[in-house]
């Protein structure tokens, strides 16, 4: 039967289909719809884990144990997970292990566009990047094999086109979930100096095997195509590039690499020798170009094309033949400029309060990673730093011991609760250890927002959200021994401002939570009767309402306020910043 | 929490060569949260009844924030890049004015837009720091000069209408379905397989659809 899935559900269906007994990740664009479609098949063990290398870790205990693994992860993830892997790249495998890596070049939802194919080259693992729904499914079966067959960790590389794009998939029935049995095995399983030394020398064999296997076995092993047309231009791709050179050059030969880690040598110079021109087409780094220049063969690449964003089927025409590219019928030229539509906080949304207050002190805001970060756009503009999940805390810290604690005074901290609870934590102990000033805010908005909304451990409910554990985030601050803890409504922006001035003057660890849910899920929704009517007597058209760009209220040409009772998610944000009374509850069903 | 599971779509049906042989590019722009993914999955079950090739390129965490969103569909009998080249797109259906605007670079010689006349403003034009372009079909309807039809419908009253602001991309997908050889069964299995899942939403959505059929009549 076929279907059409999205690539990240296809390599759900093919981890299905493969007999993969558990899976555990930590959430991340474009991963996460993995994980989530992975919800469907009950037989199957998944869970949102704290963070990728603790899922990175979950899932190398599993193998170990007998079960085929699978751990998802965005690009910056694999930072996170990093460690595990390298190791576990020398315990290899019991049950298949496969880390799925999803790139993001041009930056639709990350912080920087970091090349994955780097990390299976460092740690040493197979790597196969595949460049549609189909080959998602087929390249995932075939990662567990390997993974078996060569006694390694497999890593498979995803692009946004290639998890966020639906394409038709030819489904199969599916493997019994099988556990090996476990057999205690010190010199393979626990890495010390002496047993690792031993399978040092293992690894280096595996990957020797398997450039072999993959250049003389493209079918069972490499997963490589190669149409042999013009002999004057010869391209070198894979992934999503593939499928841009496919539909520009469609008289070119072409080698299409399934296994992108470690190169098919052999296979590589064949191909070469029968091209008078061969040129490599790679998003990101040049990864296959400088491996195959170190090979000794003449090659083209990253001189014709850049090393950043994505890439396109007119970018690849335009670098390699002379013929004019498609042009639009609607002349841009003569068209006035659209005005940008940058991404905005929701109607409704809690964190709005908050950065308000904040910008209001005019602090500085070490930032973290979630749908907060947004308060470093206008109006708010209250962030003066964003690096990786986590880093907020770490970072006013930092600021605080550089000036003695000066900073400190007008320093905060912002971070949400999902990122909190997967690298904050280990953050805020640092400062409580270290006799830091800093106050931390923990915009703890109930779910993880920005990924799609996915639970995590402060939520009260599981993956496939049954009741679960509920971590309190005030009394774990309280554990690890901060004495200024402060739970506050965001909504209410100036009692934030109070709050966070009080903190700020502290000489310990403050934690202030603000706390109200994503105006998004259910609990968040605000009843219809609270929406926000305007008294247009008592409005002086201050435009205080106005500057706070809430997508629910817009300017009238009277300067006043207009509700639109479609998207008010009746929070009540505008009427506690009304220093007039003029915003009250009361909008009826419209 | 999203519903990522994918109905089951009946195999493809159709044993017209005329619709083996189609080829289109199919855009469709607008802000997040319209419902343009929906509609994308949607043209992608049509095209699997049709027994074609697809491709349903999607954006999704960050940039759908209220941001501008566009998703892509290219069906024929083999479809390589998921992206619609500029000049490629025989249809763009464009869900909000401003958002006409910026995709319409797309549009192909004699292709179709079909725009939503309603006007979500964006934030630097709420702020005061950029003007909303007025008249946008016809500024886009003389930049074509001639070559490509421009129409424009109040797809949201006609969602209202029908029973729901959400089922804006359904009137866009019936008015767009006036302009192809499909067939309307193909239309109407599509939605039903859709919202499979979400029965209670079928009939809404179909008279939608309809509605969209009819305004462009």
């Amino acid at each position: 039967m076929k279907q059409i899935l999205l690539g990240n559900e296809a390599i759900a269906r093919g981890a299905y289909e493969a007999g993969v007994k558990l899976v555990s990740s930590y959430p991340g664009t474009p991963s996460t719809e993995i994980t989530e479609s992975i919800v469907q098949y009950e037989r199957i063990y998944c869970e949102w884990a704290t963070n990728e290398k603790v899922g990175a870790e979950v899932a190398v205990g599993a193998s170990i144990r007998g079960a085929r693994a699978l751990t998802c992860m965005k690009h910056v993830g694999v930072n996170v997970a990093a460690d595990p892997l390298f190791t576990a790249s020398y315990i290899g495998v019991n049950g298949g292990l496969v880390f799925v890596a999803a790139d993001d070049p041009g930056m639709h939802s990350s912080q920087n566009e970091q090349d994955s194919r780097n990390y299976a080259r460092a740690a040493k693992v197979p790597m196969f990047e595949p460049s549609d729904s189909q080959e998602c499914k087929d390249y995932l079966k075939k990662a567990y094999e390997i993974s078996e067959q060569y006694d390694t960790p497999v890593m498979l590389r995803l692009h946004t086109r290639v998890s966020h794009s639906r394409s038709v998939v030819e489904l199969e029935d599916p493997q019994d979930i099988v556990i090996r049995p476990y057999v205690k095995n010190v010199d393979k399983y626990v890495m010390m100096p002496g047993m690792a030394i031993k399978r040092h020398v293992i690894v280096e064999d595996r990957m020797v095997r398997l450039a072999q296997d993959s250049s003389a076995d493209i079918d069972s092993v490499g997963l490589h195509t190669i149409t042999i047309k013009s002999q004057k231009l010869g391209i070198i791709t894979a992934g999503a590039a593939y499928q841009y050179v496919a539909d520009a050059l469609p008289d070119a030969s072409i080698l299409k690499l399934g296994m992108i880690w470690p190169l098919p040598q052999d296979l590589i110079r064949s191909f070469a020798s029968k091209v008078d021109r061969l040129v490599i087409v790679e998003e990101l780094d040049p990864f296959l170009e400088t491996e195959i220049k170190a090979m000794g063969l003449i090659c083209e690449g990253k001189s014709l094309f850049t090393l950043q964003g994505e890439y396109s089927a007119k970018m690849i025409r335009t670098a390699l033949t002379g013929e004019p590219n498609p042009a639009s019928v609607v002349s841009q030229e003569i068209l006035p400029v659209a005005p940008a539509r940058p991404p905005v906080m929701c109607a409704g949304c809690p964190h709005k309060g908050l950065f308000l207050a904040l910008s209001r002190l005019r602090v500085q805001v070490t930032g973290d990673i979630g749908c907060y970060t947004l308060g470093a756009l206008p109006p708010m503009a209250a962030m003066d730093a964003c690096v990786c999940m986590g880093a907020s805390i770490g970072m006013a810290h930092g600021f605080d011991k550089a000036t003695d604690g000066e900073a400190s005074t007008h320093t905060v901290s912002v971070i949400g609760d999902s990122t909190f609870m997967h690298s904050g934590v280990t953050n805020l102990i640092n400062a409580v250890y270290n006799q830091s000033r800093i106050t931390v805010v923990i915009l703890d908005n109930s779910i993880t927002g920005m990924t799609g909304h996915q639970q995590n451990p402060t939520t009260g409910l599981d993956i496939r959200l049954r009741s679960a554990p509920s971590i309190n985030l005030e009394e774990l601050c309280r554990s690890i021994g901060v004495t200024s803890i402060r739970i506050l409504d965001p909504v209410d922006s100036r009692l934030c401002q109070t709050v966070i001035r009080e903190e700020l003057e502290k000489d310990t660890v403050s934690v202030v939570i603000a706390r109200r849910p994503c105006a998004l899920i259910p609990v968040g929704k605000g009843k219809k009767e609270d929406r926000t009517v305007v008294n247009k007597d008592k409005c002086t058209a201050c435009g205080s309402c106005i500057r706070m760009m809430c997508p629910a209220l817009t300017e009238g040409p009277d300067k006043k306020p207009i509700i639109d009772w479609d998207i008010c998610n009746a929070c009540g944000l505008c009427m506690n910043l009304c220093a007039f009374g003029a915003l009250t509850k009361g909008g009826r069903k419209s | 929490m999203t519903n990522h599971v994918s109905p089951p779509v009946s195999p493809a049906k159709t044993t017209d060569k005329s619709l083996e042989s189609l080829r289109m590019n199919i855009a469709l722009a607008g802000v997040g949260g319209q419902g343009t993914l929906v509609a994308g999955k949607l043209l992608g079950t049509v095209a699997i009844k049709l027994g074609l090739d697809v491709k349903v390129s999607e954006v999704h965490g960050m940039s759908q924030r209220g941001g501008s969103v566009i998703t892509y569909v290219r069906m024929g009998s083999k479809v390589f890049s998921p992206i619609i080249e500029a000049g490629t797109a025989d249809f763009c259906l464009a869900f909000e004015e401003l958002e006409a605007l910026r995709w319409s670079g797309l549009l192909k010689t004699s292709g179709t837009m079909i725009i939503n006349s309603q006007k979500i403003r964006p934030l630097p034009v709420l702020m005061g720091k950029a003007q909303y372009p007025q008249e946008i079909r016809s500024v886009i309807e003389s930049a074509a000069d001639g070559k490509a039809r421009i129409i424009e419908i109040d797809a949201l009253a006609a969602a209202l209408t029908a029973g729901s602001p959400r089922a804006v991309n359904m009137v866009m997908l019936g008015a767009l379905s006036i302009f192809t050889d499909i067939p309307l069964d193909y239309w109407e299995e599509s939605v039903m397989e859709v919202f499979a899942g979400k029965p209670k939403l079928i009939p809404i959505n179909l008279q939608a659809f309809h509605f969209g059929r009819d305004l462009v009549r």
